[in-house]
């Protein structure tokens, strides 16, 4: 129901479009040039001379005889056994979504059926927990697993990763088991069953919604991570983050640098796809903590 | 639900967090008491034709033995906290004592690794929120004001920088800022100096780390505040119309009261995200100018062979310290919320 009044251009409203479109150019510009550079040789993504050689592609042309090149992918995935890392961030993320979500259901499904003052205390702790530097977090855990000869594999990374995605997957979960109406599973109980029962039988299959957004969002911690991989995985487990990294330190020769630059494009292209796919979920989970309060 | 039943559906997660999270802190604790040992040295006499001289040798073996039996280094107390690299209460008094003039004495300071780390890690944290806040609500505000049709693609677009991970989006941010790049390039034409760098003078490092700071979080305090919007009652907004309130009066006075709740909740998710500022330090090689707590910790860890656990142990639990008393107002009041719903 647009009145005349709000539907005229106004100064503040032109402005107010103006900001959004420029916003707009530099959320995505960043993403489309890498994307297009990535096809380039590097002497055309990072050109002192001329910035249209990356649009252009001179040196590209000069080099390989056709304007895109596929040789910064194939350095990576072939010659550098990207695909290697990328194995182990799926076998990483996997499992740790699977088991957050697993563990985070039951403690998130407990909490928001419990009335007891202690119920509060541990989403307070959480909430602490939530707060710590995970590089702080790190620290604690070296000197141990060195001890214990689990450094460097796969599921010490996986374990950790889950710990720490535990407050979070808590507080997503317990709002969401809030919102189910209890006497679903309480007139199930009335009916004899036991609390597990009812919680198998009757909130498990209205969960999905809830438990795959917060999924999505487990899934991007897990995928995004940094500190945690650098520190606990050798090199044989790097997953894709710390390897991208270690592109950076050791490739410094020319064209190596492009090897970098298609990681990156290949690293963030499956992100792209779940925006693509789950922006809807993506959006509430945002904002389910915020909105109600 | 009985206390039996309750336990056994929060057990999983519970130990997850016990062993995972509050055990390392305790962890960081102990370690920040003990510091590496010294190595074993062993004094022999090597006797020449020209008389004896004592040589002194590491004893590999031996040092090697005393680390495997005590892994944790040999007791130090609290003597890490307050060395050099730390808090530094000898280095500050006497920078205070020697110091003319504030400046003078705050350039002495921020000498120190510690207190240099915390500044930029403080300066960023307290620049980049109030910035990502303002700014989230000015483009929460224009999005909303957009034809149907263009929200879900604005809201797409903007979701990409806040998703990506930080590592890579700062190392695409890198390349184009790089001398060579296309936005580190075009600057050096438009001043006309080749060897202008963002990368050479502290100011633009930190300048360029904030910079980066805000493209990633802004989408989070956007699209928060977009969903608030949402919820602003039509009444009351055409009540302040009908009183003769103009769009930035009912912005200022309806829209930003409305969306209150939701500051202090961005507030805090920003001020929590901020505060461990590491990957972006890393990728834009900053460590010259700019170091965060975090990195600091990173550094010592990262001591091929041989972690500084003791330092490191040190660093982290004066970081957690400060980010409980970061997020404390909030924690008050989330309890002050509580006992009040239970009363």
């Amino acid at each position: 129901m647009a009145t005349k009044a709000q539907s005229r251009m106004t100064p503040l409203k032109l402005f107010s479009y103006g900001f959004v479109a420029l916003w707009l150019i530099i959320a995505a510009f960043p993403f489309f040039w890498t994307f297009w550079g990535s096809f380039k040789v590097q002497a055309d993504f990072l050109s002192k001379a001329d910035w249209m050689n990356a649009l252009t592609g001179a040196n590209t042309i000069e080099q390989t005889g056709s304007a895109f090149t596929g040789a910064g992918y194939h350095g990576a995935w072939v010659l550098e056994d990207f695909w290697f890392n990328f194995k182990n961030t799926g076998i990483v993320v996997f499992f740790t979504v699977l088991i957050s979500l697993t563990f985070g259901t039951l403690g998130g499904y407990g909490l928001a059926r419990s009335g007891f003052r202690y119920a509060f205390w541990i989403l307070m702790a959480a909430l602490v927990f939530r707060a710590m530097p995970h590089m702080t977090l790190v620290s604690g855990y070296l000197l141990w697993f060195f001890e214990w000869n689990v450094w460097g594999i796969l599921p010490t990374t996986i374990i950790v990763l889950v710990a720490i995605n535990q407050p979070f997957t808590l507080w997503m979960l317990h709002s969401f088991f809030k919102n189910i109406p209890k006497d679903m599973d309480e007139s199930a109980m009335v009916d004899g069953c036991t609390r597990f029962q009812a919680f198998r039988h009757v909130i498990v299959p209205v969960m999905w919604p809830g438990v795959i957004t917060t999924g999505l969002f487990s899934f991007l911690l897990a995928y995004n991570d940094f500190t945690v991989a650098v520190m606990l995985l050798s090199e044989e487990n790097e997953t894709i983050i710390p390897a991208i990294n270690s592109f950076m330190g050791t490739t410094q020769i020319e064209g190596k640098v492009m090897y970098a630059v298609a990681a990156v494009v290949s690293a963030t292209a499956p992100l792209f796809v779940l925006i693509l796919f789950f922006q809807r979920q993506i959006v509430s989970g945002l904002t389910a903590g915020a909105v109600k309060g | 639900m009985k206390h039996r039943t309750f336990f056994w559906f929060i057990l999983p997660t519970l130990s997850a967090m016990i062993l995972f999270i509050a055990l390392p802190i305790v962890s960081v604790f102990i370690q920040s008491l003990f510091v590496e040992h010294e190595q074993v040295l062993l004094v022999s006499e090597s006797c020449g034709p020209f008389g004896c001289t004592p040589t002194t040798t590491v004893d590999t073996e031996a040092t090697a033995k005393l680390q495997e039996e005590q892994p944790l280094g040999r007791f130090n107390g609290l003597g890490t906290y307050i060395n050099r690299s730390h808090l530094a209460f000898a280095e500050i008094g006497e920078a205070w004592a020697n110091s003319d003039s504030f400046g003078d004495f705050w350039a002495q300071v921020y000498n120190l690794p510690f207190y240099s780390a915390l500044t930029f890690t403080l300066a960023y944290t307290f620049i980049v929120t109030p910035l990502v806040l303002a700014l989230g609500l000015a483009i929460a505000v224009g999005v909303n004001n957009l034809p149907r049709a263009l929200k879900g693609v604005a809201i797409f677009i903007s979701l990409l920088p806040f998703l990506v991970t930080p590592l890579v989006g700062s190392l695409i941010l890198f390349w184009m800022v790089d001398g060579d790049g296309v936005i580190g390039a075009t600057i050096q034409r438009v001043f006309n100096d080749p060897s202008l760098s963002l990368k050479a003078s502290t100011a633009l490092t930190w300048t360029m780390l904030m910079v980066y700071g805000v493209w990633h979080t802004l989408p989070f305090s956007f699209i928060t505040f977009y969903a608030g919007l949402q919820t602003v009652p039509d009444d009351t907004m055409e009540a302040a119309q009908i009183d003769g309130a103009t769009k930035w009066q009912r912005l200022i006075h309806v829209i930003v009261p409305h969306l209150m709740p939701l500051v202090s909740f961005v507030t805090l998710m920003l001020i929590m995200d901020n505060f461990r500022v590491f990957e972006p330090i890393v990728s834009f090689k900053a460590e010259a100018h700019a170091q965060s707590l975090s990195w600091i910790i990173y550094n010592d860890l990262r001591e091929s062979g041989n972690p500084l656990y003791a330092s490191a142990g040190a660093t982290s639990l004066i970081t957690i310290i400060l980010a409980v008393i970061l997020m404390s107002p909030v924690l008050v009041r989330t309890w002050r919320d509580f006992t009040r719903k239970s009363h």
